[in-house]
Parts: C-alpha cells; structure tokens; sequence
C-alpha cells in the first residue's frame, strides 16, 4: 500500500447530462482504490417551488432535466394527485403510460449512440473498415434494410471527410488508438453509421410527445389527466387569421392517433434491428466488462405502467445480489428513504451525520469547498452539490439494472425470456450483469421490453375512444378552494436512469414543502456518514487504467449508469425560506 | 489535407445535388423573411471550405436547449455537425472529457480567435464567487469572460441564458443572471424560449455562419424573424378568441372542440414566439394545439408571472 498514489481528475464529465467531476485515487498499478463523484452546479429549484400553485409544480420540476424531459413532470403531478385524492381517467393513464415508455426508449437509444457508445468505439478506426464486410457483419445481426456495402461506403466517405478537413468538431481529442478499443474497423463503422442514423430517427419518434404535450423537448402536462382533449370533430370556425380548411380540433385526433402509431412502430424497428444488436454485439467484445464496475450490489425501484397491461414495473428492493428476496419499499416511511448530507455542501439543523426522510427534508447551502479556480476538492471533507439517499441505511443503484434485476426477481415472463437468451448467446452467467457492461445490456434489454408493451396501450386507448369514452381529465379538485387546509403525498415513477420520488406537502392551496430523490441522486451521490461509497463511487474501484492521462475506463463505466446530474442536484427547506452559508 | 473542399463537395459526396442545396438555402431564407437574393449569398457562404468555429458552453441549465437543438427537421444536427459548422466544444456531444476536452476548447479558442461563435445555455450563477456551478475547476463566470474575449459574436440559447429563466425565478439562491449582465462588449444574439424552437436554434445558426451579423433584432436581443409576432397573433384558435367561445376545462365541450385556452391561462396573447407559426416537431403540433394553453417560456420573468393557469386579466 505504500506504492506511490496519483489522483486521476476528469473534469467536465463530458457526454452525460450536467456538471460532473470524478476524482479517482490510483496505486502503483494504476489501479482505483478510491473514488470521489462530485455534482458541481445547484440551482436551488425546489427553493424556488416555495409558495407557488402545486398545480404548476410540474413545469418548474420538469425543467431539473431537459433530457429525460417528461419524468420530474410525471413524478410531479402524480405526487399532487396523492395529496389532493385525484385519480385519473384510465385514457390519461393510457397516454402518460405511452409517454414514458416513449421517453425510455428515446432516452436509451440516445445513450447508447450519442453518449456511450464512444467509449467502445473508434471513430478513427472505422475509416480503415471494408464497406462490403461491414454490410455482411450488420446482416449477421440484423435485417435492418439500410444495411448495404453503399450505405456504409456512403458513411465511410462522409466520416472520411470530416477527418480530412483538419476540423474533427466534436470528434476532437477523443481517446482514439487507446489500446482499450477492442472492436474490429467494421464494427466501428456500424456504429458510426447508426451514430448518424439514430440522430435522425429520435427526432421522429418524439412526435408522439408533440401529439399528446404539444411538443418535446418539455411537453405539457396536467394534474388530473393529461392536457390534450380528444377531438372527433372540428367545429367550423370562420376565416380568421388561424383559419387553415378542415384542421382539426386538438392535435389528438385521428390522424394524431396514426402519428402516435407510425412512431410507435418506428421505436420498435430501431430497437428490435438496430439498438439491441448493436449493443450485443459491441458487448460480445467486451467480455472482460462483464466482470467489472458492480457498484454496490443493492437495487432499488418505486415501479411504473399502471393500470392493465402485461408491462408493469414492480417495485421493491434487492439487497446483496440475493434475487430470492424482494423487500417492499414505502416511500411514506420514516425510516426507509433518508438523504445525508455528511460529504455534500449542504448543512442539517442537527448535524451533518443524521439522514431525514423527504419530508422531513432542509437545506441550507454550506459550500465548504475550495474557490475557483481550484486543481483538487477535499475530498476528505465535503465535495459535492448532491446529497447521499439511502434506503435504510444502504446504498442502492437504481436504473435499468435494478428493474431487469426486479422483473427477473419477480418472474416476469418475457423479460426472464429476453434476459436468458440474450445471456446464453454472449455465453455469459446471470451474474455477468452485476457489471459495467451489464448494465449497458440491461438498458438495451429494458428497451425491448417497454417498445414491445406500447402498441397495447395505444390499441386499449383505441378502443375506449371508439367505444365513446373519451375522458382524458380529472376535473374534481382542480379549483383550489375544493383543496383540504394540509394535505401532502408521494408520487413516483420509473425514469430511464431509475427511480424518481417527488414529495409535496400543500398548505393553504400552496407549496409548503417539496423535495425530490432522483435516480441519478442514487447513484452519483458522495460518501453517507458511515463512510459508505455511493454506487459511482464503488463501481469505480478496482478498475487498472492503462493510460491516466486518458482514463477511458473511468468513462466506460460511469457512462454506464447514463449520468444525468442537473437531475441529481436538488435543494429543498420544508420550513421555506432561504438561508445560505458559504465557509469558502 | 484537402483544404478546398467545400460543402458542396462534402454534400455530393452522399448524394446532395447542388440544386437541393440552393432549395434549402431558398427556404431558410423565406424563414427568416430574408430577401430572395439573400439565398444565394447563404449558399455561397454556407459553401465554402472552412467551417466556422462554434464554442458551446453550459451553466445552470437542464440540457433541454441542446436536445432542442437535435430536434431540429429544416437542418439536422447531423447535417449541422459534419458539414456546416465546426462544434469544437459542446459537453453532452463531445467525444473527449476532463482534460482532453479543455484542450480542445482552449485549441479552438486560440486557432479561431476573433471569429468563433460562442454559444450558451444556461444562467450564470454569480453570489458568493460563483461556487455554484463549476466545472474544470473554473467558475461559469470566469470561463464566460475568457470565452467571450475572443468571441465574435454571442448566442444565448434558452430563456435561462437569455434572461435568467428558471433559476434566476424567486427567490433566485444562486444569483444567477443571463448572459447580457456579463459581455457588454460583443454582439449578443437573444434566442429564448424553454426550450427555443428547434428550427429557431439552427435557423439563428445558419444566419451567422452566412452572414457573419446578428439579424434583425427586438430590443430584447431577440431575433425579430421568429419573435416578431406573438403566439396569439398566429394561433389556429384566434377564432374562437374573437367569437368568446373558451375551453373551461381541460375536458370539456370546448376543449374538445379545439375553443381558444385563454380562460385556463393561456399566455400566448403576451408571448412572442413562433410556435403557432412554426410549430414543433415536424410541424406535428404546439402546447396549444394540444390542449394546454401557453406558458410564455420565451418571455423575461415568465416563471414569476402569476401562475399558469391564471387568466390574464
């Protein structure tokens, strides 16, 4: 232990959402024997909150993250509907089931191709691959039509361009040639080729959010239901400026209807021909990532998709890698949800070492760190802007990893089906997911499964539509004055980097309290009390850098988890008010 | 290296004719309400062998400008990447992170003095010495300074880089302000909106990398082209506006009917900004279209404005 140490800081995590830091400790080997994540931006909206109509929390809390731009939204209203008593008509719940599953596969295959995936690909050595032969590799995987030797000679040119003009954009600098890039050159340019294509696809799929909220990102939402009637008839309306012919009434309506089909189908063309391939087969060369960057071993999920329909997120907790056992979760509880603040820059009334449950939350900013400019946190003191969850006591990892690891638990039939195929193909255990690359697998496999389970609730929606029910709102206890003097609750959901929790407590028609526990709270938050590694941290341990100065392990597996930090950083005072204390 | 190779050779090289081309150049240019000789020049510049420089930089932001901007249909991002501009530096898209990434940034800062284009998104934190949003060390702060000096010319992209936006909202902990509280110096395009219009973004884009000078602007900084008119001025449901037909619920007879949102608090009357015009996502909709009346997300103090379900009065 005594071999000389190097701290390895990469500083902005780029490729994530928000402002992250990593500070990595190494041994002689360059191995990781400790690792510090640290958020480096607050906003303070939660502060903001105070006060306001709970009616409009969710376009405050929607904008914590543009990226998974529906879920705080979601979370948001759902937790205001707990408090007030609302329950939504089964067409609203069809539309917001249909919106997250949405959002789940636009955010995934987004991560996948524009975030992660040039951590396992070299753009560079993809100009040295054989159009022909890459045609035949995606054919081995895939039908996807677009799969010719001139499609790929098309691409390889483009790429070629673009590296002969001297100006490699956003390609600069890229730890192209590390020896840690395993894939063949045909490889390469496959998924440089649905680099491309992915960018040009996801911004057809989110039609459907513009059909049901108007438009992404930040579609609208409304307590009670959701915002867009349902019109069958236009009503004629004159000539004024507006008047365009027969347009019809609201944007969801029968042509509206066949958008949200067309993009439904589209979602599961890519995932079934593109994504899912890609990632197995990228994966199949990267074995030795099935054996690293665990993280804690604890999975967490509050669940999602109610109402019918076979897909339906179960909630509970897995300790210990132990499947056997689901433990169920209350968000209401005191003792099961706390955040510690022991090595974040935030201050509790009765010291830094005490967790508080949601409700119970407060924050007073205690920055602590250095001033910028600054080379290194102290990280032996407090070095972050997010707080650290746990759930009694432990540390959890949510995300795709923990609801593959649940619905498997739970013996879901066609993830069961999907997760052992998939396995037995790369020839790997059920362990093997307990990994960086595993949880990449995961995402993939999760996104599958909820593309796969959203044509039955655009055909149940169908189906009441034509049956006449066209009930898309709540309209009880949206005047205020119908509201109880006090009333609070909990809404959750399933986001694409895991579980969300918003708590809201009302008072005279206001904002008394609000506190969210964010997925990415989870799993980037700093060291609890008790010295224990948030998920980040722990996965980090133990990986051998081959080149510090290019630390693309770090990357792999902290993309791993699809960071999304503005999310994770979140202040809140129950009491309100703002009291701010900086000791820098 | 080839040097002279122009984005029209980069076009044909996958199958873009030049005629097509000079088409989109045409409809950009009617976008923005450009004369029709304006088209020519856009192509002209848009041609050439260098690609301009741009430099993006993200403070208190939520990324929800930059998936804008990969929204957009009239000039896709992947278009926008390869061919037209040169992203030297962007956080969500970039291949290199930490270190490698900074380079970059400071490369292409030096390589393109004077001429690169800065681009941000979010608000600028700037109590208690800007220990509220870091990164490389560095306070937003400091590195917008640095970044503007060289810059030639400015674009905040989202209300919050514009005008301060959600976190600069009551009782505003940070002390975030937008950009213009900061570079007084340099010409500085306004291009809000939570988010702006995707076409909005690259449309505000193309007209520098064209013509190398802000449009015309409003005195808010806002481009005119897109934030002339208000939401109302252009909305499909003016009618109903005019014949007192208003949705009372978001369920109702009207609301189904497609009656004008003002009774549940539509601000499009007081919001300039082209969604009704435009539209989002491939023209498939806006807010209104879709059953919920305007929040204003493109105006100064939006979020402080009364609630959004309050009628104007």
């Amino acid at each position: 232990m005594s071999a000389p140490r190097q701290r390895v800081v990469v500083d902005p995590v780029t490729r994530i959402e928000g402002h992250l830091r990593i500070e990595a400790e190494t041994d002689a080997e360059g191995r990781i024997t400790r690792a510090y994540s640290a958020g480096t931006m607050v906003r303070g909206i939660e502060l903001i909150l105070q006060g306001r109509d709970p009616r409009d929390a969710w376009a405050y809390t929607q904008r914590i993250c543009g990226v998974c731009t529906l879920v705080h939204g979601i979370a948001s209203v759902r937790a205001v509907e707990a408090a007030l008593g609302i329950a939504i008509p089964p067409n609203a719940q069809l539309i917001r089931n249909l919106m997250i599953a949405a959002q789940h596969v636009h955010d995934h295959v987004m991560h996948f191709y524009h975030l992660h995936a040039l951590d396992w690909v070299d753009v560079v050595s993809a100009l040295k691959a054989d159009p022909g032969r890459t045609a035949e590799l995606a054919r081995s995987v895939s039908k996807w039509p677009k799969s010719t030797p001139g499609h790929f000679a098309d691409m390889q040119r483009r790429l070629k361009g673009f590296v002969e003009s001297g100006q490699l954009g956003i390609f600069a600098n890229g730890y192209w040639g590390h020896p840690g890039y395993r894939l063949p050159p045909e490889a390469n340019l496959m998924a440089v080729a649905h680099y491309i294509e992915a960018l040009a696809w996801q911004r057809d799929v989110v039609k459907l959010h513009a059909v049901f909220g108007g438009k992404n990102p930040h579609p609208n939402l409304v307590v009670g239901g959701v915002p867009c009637a349902v019109s069958l008839e236009a009503e004629p309306r004159g000539r004024g400026p507006g008047f365009r012919g027969g347009r019809p009434a609201t944007a969801l309506d029968a042509d509206g209807l066949q958008t949200v089909r067309e993009a439904i189908r589209s979602m599961r063309e890519f995932v079934d021909e593109v994504y899912l391939p890609d990632a197995l087969a990228i994966a199949a060369h990267y074995k030795d990532w099935f054996r690293q960057g665990e993280g804690v071993g604890n999975f967490l999920c509050f669940g999602d998709f109610p109402g019918a329909g076979g897909m339906r997120i179960p909630a509970g907790a897995i300790l210990d890698r132990d499947l056997a056992t689901v433990h169920p979760v209350d968000l209401e509880a005191e003792g099961e949800i706390q955040e510690f603040v022991a090595h974040a820059w935030y201050a509790y009334r009765d010291g830094k070492e005490r967790g508080l449950h949601p409700y119970r939350g407060e924050t007073e900013f205690a920055y602590t760190g250095p001033r910028p400019p600054y080379e290194h946190l102290d990280v032996e003191r407090d070095y972050s802007w997010i707080k650290s969850p746990r759930w009694k006591g432990r540390p959890m990892e949510v995300g795709p990893l923990a609801r593959v690891l649940l619905l498997y638990a739970r013996g879901h039939e066609s993830a069961r089906a999907l997760v052992d195929a998939s396995l037995r193909r790369l020839g790997l255990p059920l362990e093997a997911l307990y990994s960086t690359m595993g949880r990449t697998a995961a995402r993939a496999l999760e996104t599958k499964l909820f593309a796969d389970a959203m044509p039955g609730w655009l055909d149940a929606l169908t189906a009441n539509i034509e049956a006449g029910d066209l009930r898309t709102f709540e309209e009880r206890r949206w005047d205020p004055t119908t509201w109880p003097k006090r009333a609070r609750g909990a809404g959750f959901m399933e986001a694409p980097r895991g579980a969300l929790a918003h708590w809201v407590a009302i008072e005279d028609g206001r904002i008394a309290g609000y506190q969210t526990v964010v997925p990415s709270t989870w799993n980037a938050g700093p060291r609890d009390a008790a010295g224990r590694e948030g998920p980040y941290e722990a996965a980090l341990k133990g990986h051998r850098l081959a080149d510090a100065k290019r630390p693309l392990e770090i990357l792999r597996t902290i993309h791993s988890f699809d960071p999304c930090i503005a999310c994770a950083v979140h202040v809140l005072d129950t009491e309100g008010g703002e009291r701010v204390r900086v000791q820098a | 290296m080839d040097r002279q190779d122009t984005l029209i050779d980069r076009l044909a090289r996958h199958g873009v004719t030049r005629r097509a081309f000079l088409k989109y150049c045409a409809t950009l240019a009617s976008l923005m309400a450009l004369p029709p000789a304006a088209a020519r020049a856009m192509a002209e510049a848009l041609a050439k062998a260098e690609r301009p420089s741009v430099i993006w930089l993200s403070f208190q932001e939520c990324t929800g400008c930059t998936e804008s901007l990969t929204r957009s249909h009239t000039h896709g991002v992947e278009a926008l990447i390869l061919e037209s501009l040169s992203l030297d530096y962007h956080h969500t898209l970039q291949a290199a992170s930490g270190e490698a990434a900074e380079r970059a940034r400071e490369a292409a800062m030096k390589r393109h003095a004077g001429r690169y284009l800065l681009v941000v998104d979010g608000s600028i934190p700037v109590k208690d010495g800007g220990v509220y949003s870091t990164f490389a060390g560095i306070s937003n702060l400091d590195l917008l300074l640095e970044a503007a000096r060289d810059a030639a010319a400015v674009v905040a992209v989202g209300t919050c880089a514009a005008f301060g936006g959600l976190p600069a909202a009551k009782p505003n902990p940070t002390g975030a302000v937008p950009v213009a509280e900061i570079v007084r110096d340099k010409p500085l395009i306004n291009v809000p909106g939570c988010p702006p219009i995707p076409e909005v973004i690259t449309g505000v884009l193309a007209h520098w990398l064209v013509f190398r000078t802000p449009p015309a602007l409003d005195r808010l900084g806002r481009p005119r082209a897109f934030y002339g008119d208000t939401v109302h001025d252009h909305c499909y449901r003016l009618p109903f506006y005019f014949q007192g037909k208003y949705a009372k619920s978001f369920d109702d007879e009207g609301a189904r009917k497609g009656w004008c949102l003002y009774e549940l608090g539509c601000k499009g009357p007081v919001t300039r900004n082209a969604c009704a015009r435009m539209k989002w996502n491939g023209a498939t909709s806006f807010p209104v279209e879709s059953g919920h009346g305007c929040l204003g997300c493109s105006e100064p103090g939006f979020w402080d404005a009364g609630g959004f379900y309050r009628p104007m009065s």
